[in-house]
């Protein structure tokens, strides 16, 4: 995010349409007021293209190979995964290595209320998101606590007691974990069928998501925390009230990705669902991507399921490449991939500032 | 109850070994080093593999190693940590996140996914008696290990030299720069110092019990909740919240094996609560 390009209006004044008088009073007085502009001719040719991708993709099962089906609805909860650790990093700047928490709880969420509860798993998807939001809540008033590199550590810790709690819940089958047992009367492509279209909706969704967030009123203000908290608590900013919220939908994107890997993945086990990994790929996509611009995430799946796809049969070899990738990118190139692109070509898919037209 | 108390005091021992580097790092540079317990444990197979290659005792190992144990992590934060300090954690976060990933790697790669030990030349199995009860001599090494490093670290900042400059880039970089201190050469005297006493715990953890290469972030998680518990910035806050989560954990797992760690996070979070600037706090985060 380039703050030189971006205005920094009242957040009461914003206006909502793509252009309008940033004053209504103005004509009056005479003064010319130039037009607030929030899209880009390649924001609005990404946009195009990507509906167009997306219906072309909400066709794949008809003509594509059901590996591709799996392999999608893999890194779509990977994508949705690092998405949320964006918004939540890279926007409301609390640096979490503990969003797997979320991630595991609403995968047992999901399995627990199709399961045990008799509901369609694939109903459970967005009722598990729901809880790990619903939980966030009460995790926040222990993690607000703590701030920075602190606040890091402290989320891992509690995902370590959401993992070691479930671990001992014999009913869920303890450590070794249990698997989805309420799709079992389903075939096996309408099962697949139906978790892939779930998955590109939830990809869209997230996307849509943060993006309508971040050019709303609010989203200004997480912007402004961001840059300086205090600042922005002098400016009226209800800074706490925020960052609640980001935390609070950061956990119910997280929660949605797991309960969709684990639709997907029909097997469960508390290792799996919480382990830190998760939390791992994500700041690698991220970072790689580019931290505080939605294309961060999107450009840094992509690298990552390239990568994932051509070395992972290399094992630790692959795994320690990452880690120096993560590294040299964070010390050399901290805008990743994409903020290196846009500082140099100028390219934004998705603006969420404000410019005045010249 | 004496006996699980007096085990949960000597558990702390071991965790305030885990914790003081982690102080150390955070009191005077506020970084937080998310791969404490991955350079412990590397410490720990550095000592394995040294005493694989010449037999000598595991404190000669240890001496020999600390140096080189210094010279790592003055290296690491000159020419790698010192470049992502900032008011922003993440550059750091992200730098020592992707080294644990690399050290955990890499000890897979060259030692196997199996645990392993340092013989500790019969010190393990040796114990000693007070009144009805028996001690292992190695807790008790270890202990007065912990004992020592605290009140040394103390020393080191309240009365040398080096110390006051601690102190100064920890209040106030700027104005310490300005009075001459070249504060990234004190961050690396820092780190320094804290990778010797990772080296130490890193041996100690190894001759007590088992070390394998996935055993870092467990130990980081330790550190830091004895840091948090007894207050930031503070070596006997450290030293008292280590003792606080070994003797929570020692009861814990007496009440049960398979929740111990789970209590101790517990109370860890309870404290975050109750208290959030911890037991003894100093430095301001």
């Amino acid at each position: 995010m380039s703050t030189s390009t971006t205005v920094r209006t009242e957040p009461v004044e914003v206006p909502r349409s793509t252009h309008e008088r940033a004053s209504t009073g103005s004509a009056r007085t005479g003064v010319v007021v130039p037009l607030v502009i929030r899209t880009t001719p390649l924001s609005q040719a990404a946009l195009l293209i990507a509906l167009a991708l997306t219906a072309l993709a909400a066709t794949l099962p008809f003509w594509g190979e059901s590996s591709w089906l799996r392999e999608f609805v893999e890194i779509a909860c990977y994508f949705i995964f690092a998405m949320m650790w964006n918004l939540l990093a890279g926007y409301g700047g609390m640096v979490s290595i503990g969003q797997q928490a979320f991630f595991g709880f609403g995968g047992y969420l999901m399995l627990t209320l199709g399961n045990f509860a008799g509901i369609n798993p694939f109903v459970a998807v967005p009722l598990a998101a729901l809880a790990a939001a619903a939980i966030a809540v009460p995790v926040s008033w222990v993690a607000f606590r703590l701030q920075g590199g602190y606040f890091a550590i402290g989320t891992w810790v509690i995902a370590e007691v959401f993992r070691l709690s479930f671990a001992n819940i014999s009913a869920l089958g303890g450590g070794s974990g249990t698997s989805l047992t309420a799709l079992r009367g389903i075939e096996r492509v309408t099962r697949e069928r139906t978790t892939y279209w779930i998955a590109l909706a939830c990809v869209v969704a997230a996307i849509a998501l943060v993006y309508l967030f971040l050019r709303s009123k609010q989203g200004l203000a997480l912007l402004a925390i961001r840059d300086n908290e205090v600042a922005a608590e002098s400016q009226g900013i209800p800074v706490r009230r925020i960052k609640l919220a980001v935390y609070v939908v950061a956990a119910f994107g997280a929660g949605l990705a797991g309960a969709l890997y684990f639709v997907g993945n029909l097997r469960i086990s508390p290792d799996a669902a919480f382990s830190v990994n998760w939390t791992a790929f994500a700041i690698f996509m991220v970072v790689i991507g580019g931290i505080g611009r939605i294309e961060g995430p999107l450009v840094g799946a992509t690298i990552f399921w390239a990568l994932n796809r051509f070395f992972s049969d290399y094992g630790s070899w692959y795994l320690m490449g990452l880690g120096l990738l993560a590294i040299v990118v964070t010390m050399f190139f901290k805008q990743g991939l994409w903020g290196w692109l846009q500082q140099r070509h100028g390219w934004v898919l998705f603006p969420t500032g404000r410019r005045l037209s010249p | 109850m004496t006996e699980t108390l007096i085990q949960g005091l000597l558990l702390g021992g071991l965790y305030c070994l885990f914790a003081l580097g982690q102080s150390l790092m955070f009191g005077v540079m506020r970084l937080t080093n998310t791969a404490q317990g991955d350079f412990i444990v590397l410490g720990a197979f550095g000592a394995i593999a040294l005493a694989s290659l010449v037999e000598l005792h595991p404190a000669l190992i240890a001496l020999v190693l600390l140096p080189v144990a210094f010279g790592a992590g003055y290296l690491l934060q000159r020419h790698v940590l010192n470049t992502t300090l900032g008011r922003d954690p993440l550059p750091s976060l992200v730098v020592t996140f992707g080294l644990a990933i690399v050290i955990q790697n890499a000890l897979l790669e060259v030692f196997s996914a199996d645990p392993r030990s340092l013989d500790s030349a019969g010190i393990n199995t040796r114990s000693v008696v007070v009144g009805d009860l028996a001690v292992g001599l190695l807790p008790l090494i270890v202990f007065g290990v912990a004992l020592a490093a605290t009140a040394a670290l103390q020393l080191l900042f309240n009365r040398t030299a080096l110390g006051r400059s601690f102190r100064a880039v920890s209040d106030d970089r700027e104005i310490a720069e300005l009075m001459g201190l070249d504060a990234k050469r004190v961050y690396a005297f820092a780190t320094g110092i804290a990778f010797m006493l990772i080296l130490v715990a890193g041996v100690l953890q190894a001759m007590r019990t088992t070390v394998s290469p996935s055993d870092g972030p467990l130990l980081l998680l330790f550190a830091f909740e004895a840091v948090i518990i007894g207050g930031m910035g503070s070596f006997w806050g450290s030293f008292a919240g280590a003792m606080v989560l070994g003797v929570t954990q020692q009861i814990g797992f007496r009440l049960d094996p398979g929740w111990g760690i789970w209590f101790g996070h517990l109370v860890f979070l309870a404290v975050l609560v109750v208290r959030p600037q911890g037991l003894f706090p100093r430095t301001r985060g």
